[in-house]
């Protein structure tokens, strides 16, 4: 009797579970093959509705098109060098940032991680204006160096916190085997703690790659002529043909998808800590 | 000269007090437990004089030298920690070969070294492997082989036996003892389990609260406790507190009288329950049975002695029955009188 109550429960629990995992999966899935379909379809495809299934008459044209329009390989170099610069500075100064907040009490250590989460509480829409001003004055204004610096701001945040859930996965008694056998503290770092966290690092690194490769506000507003991938698209598409359209944004999420697809064990381990 | 002195230290987390001026001094070579219940700061104390928190008040020397101050790597000494802290990206031989790599030892006395705590702890056949593919006990080992090879003036071991088994660890610890001896290093072993430190120990500080309660060798820990609380905590079973009346510096026990260190009020007997003999029937202090309870090689009697309980163990040659009344035989030498305010033991009758 109750086990049969019990075995009810748990197929409930289950279909649950399962619906859940669909409707995740349709939010993310749904959106990319619409596109892809479109991107796929041709120019007739598009419009077509109902939609078919799968796209009839492939076409590459739209890619390679895509491809060879001007300045779309240039503004691919000017995205992975800002993309480049937000690795750097958002490792070399999140890292060090995370380790403090992991190893170190300090006073007023809440409110400096409410301090790091509330740099992305301002609207980015709101700074435009003083910050082009701003990075026109620095003589930063339409350069890479530029766009990495302020994708460098939205990452960091994210690193910062992201480093202290790996370091706190590293084991303290470690470290402090390390010193009593002989490491100062810094030794103990690049020796025992900087190995153990390297793939969460190198998954951070690529979390923060992610989100300056996405970035398109900030990109779009700091530039003119040296744009980065996402923001030279914006401008270059919104003239073109629908499915060239799609075909750029398909190209667009690949690189993310491939970076994540291959990381995805560090992202997992990542969760898992950073949880706790 | 590697002895320590640890002059009245104190440390304080916030309001709470874990260190209340402990005050000890180990002499070279010397193997001293911290012994104590969980919680009562012992952790803390080794950290303390391995550099890894600092004392709130109080002063530490190692070989003459103070080391307040010092970082861990300056202080000439090498720890086993609780959870082996084996590193889990090198072989078994690099960790063990890790501290003498940090000193900067030529290749060959690095290899001569690892090889002699590798063989002392019987772990050569693992050398090339990562630690998570061994078993607890053989990561225990890796630890104490680490600590080992760099030869250090002083070897601190914080509960290293706590996580294995019954069986290893009996095992690990004739071990332990037999290295460690022909090593000669000062030792300082922490552990809440008394018979480690009853077998291990040169001699054994108490800790109790944050306190050292009392410091002696085994023998004189077991015989003469120095506080209710050694007594209670040392001791399978437990040391026996039976209060009685005193009457003009005696205590009557059966048709005895003993002589005690105060005159009047009242006294608490301390007992330990295999000191006593069985009384000639209607003689002896009256002890009502409410359980016997045969062991095979003893047996334990659980009762009450003038109301208040207690646990002795006869000879297994004995047989009582439940609910009987048997009348035990004290000597004199081998009890322990304690006044009854502060717990605190009268010195041994010379
Ligand atoms: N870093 C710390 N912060 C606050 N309290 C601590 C800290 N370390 C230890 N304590 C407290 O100090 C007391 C002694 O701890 P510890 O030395 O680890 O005990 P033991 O090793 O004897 O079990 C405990 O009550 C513990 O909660
Ligand atoms: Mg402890």
């Amino acid at each position: 009797m109750s086990t049969a109550r019990n075995a009810g429960f748990i197929s409930a629990r289950r279909l649950l579970l399962w619906s859940g995992i669909v409707a995740l999966c349709a939010w993310v899935l749904v959106p990319i093959y619409l596109v892809a379909l479109g991107a796929l379809g041709g120019r007739s495809g598009v419009y077509q509705w109902p939609k078919t299934i799968l796209p009839t008459n492939v076409s590459l044209q739209p890619f390679i098109l895509f491809l060879k329009t001007e300045g779309v390989f240039q503004s691919f170099l000017n995205s992975l060098g800002a993309a480049g610069i937000t690795v750097t500075l958002s490792i070399l100064l999140g890292a060090p940032a995370g380790y403090a907040l992991a190893r170190y009490d300090f006073r007023g250590k809440d409110s400096f991680r409410l301090l790091v989460l509330l740099t992305r509480a301002f609207p980015l829409a709101i700074l435009a204006l003083p910050l082009t001003v701003s990075f026109i004055r620095l003589g930063l204004y339409d350069t890479v160096v530029g766009v990495g610096l302020i994708h460098t701001v939205l990452a960091l945040p994210f690193a910062a916190l992201v480093t202290q859930g790996i370091f706190l996965g590293v084991p303290r008694e470690l470290e402090e085997a390390a010193w009593v056998f002989g490491c100062t503290r810094i030794q103990a770092f690049f020796k025992i703690v900087a190995p153990l966290a390297l793939p969460g690092l190198v998954a951070t690194a690529v979390f923060a790659f992610v989100i300056s490769w996405n970035e398109v506000f900030a990109a779009s507003v700091l530039t003119v002529r040296h744009r980065t991938l996402t923001a030279y698209l914006l401008t270059v598409l919104s003239e073109s043909p629908m499915h060239y359209r799609f075909a750029g944004g398909l190209l667009l999420i690949l690189p993310s998808v491939v970076f994540i697809f291959a990381v995805r064990r560090y992202l997992f381990a990542i969760w898992g800590i950073s949880s706790k | 000269m590697t002895n320590i002195v640890i002059d009245n230290i104190r440390k304080s987390f916030g309001p709470f007090q874990a260190l209340k001026d402990v005050s000890l001094t180990i002499n070279d070579g010397e193997f001293v437990s911290l012994l104590g219940p969980s919680g009562c700061g012992k952790t803390t104390l080794l950290r303390i004089i391995a550099g890894l928190e600092t004392a709130t008040s109080g002063d530490i020397s190692i070989g003459g030298r103070s080391v307040i101050g010092l970082p861990p790597k300056d202080r000439g000494l090498a720890m086993v920690f609780q959870n082996y802290a084996v590193f889990p990206h090198m072989t078994v031989y690099e960790n063990v070969a890790f501290g003498l790599r940090m000193q900067k030892a030529d290749e060959a006395r690095v290899r001569k070294q690892v090889e002699k705590a590798a063989g002392l702890l019987h772990i050569e056949p693992y050398l090339d492997r990562y630690p998570n593919k061994l078993s607890g006990g053989q990561r225990q080992r890796v630890a104490v082989a680490r600590a080992l090879a760099v030869e250090p003036g002083v070897l601190l071991m914080d509960e290293p036996l706590s996580n294995l088994d019954a069986l290893l660890r009996l095992e690990m610890r004739t071990e332990l003892k037999t290295v460690l001896q022909s090593a000669g290093t000062t030792t300082i072993y922490v552990t809440h389990d008394q018979t480690e430190a009853m077998g291990l120990s040169d001699r054994i500080a108490v800790v109790h609260d944050g306190r050292i309660e009392q410091v002696g060798t085994p023998v004189e820990i077991y015989n003469h406790p120095a506080t209710r609380f050694v007594g209670g905590f040392i001791g399978n079973p437990p040391m026996n507190f039976i209060t009685m009346p005193v009457l003009a510096g005696q205590v009557a026990i059966g048709s005895e009288s003993f002589s005690v260190p105060t005159s009047s009020g009242d006294i608490v007997l301390g007992l330990r329950g295999e000191t006593v003999e069985r009384a000639p029937s209607g003689q002896g202090l009256e002890m009502q049975v409410r359980v016997a309870e045969p062991m095979g090689s003893h047996l334990l009697l659980t009762g009450s002695i003038l109301d208040q309980p207690a646990r002795v163990i006869l000879p297994a040659t004995e047989t009582v029955r439940n609910g009987e009344t048997v009348g035990l035989t004290l000597d004199a030498k081998r009890v322990t009188w304690l006044s009854p305010e502060d717990g605190v033991s009268y010195p041994a009758a010379a």
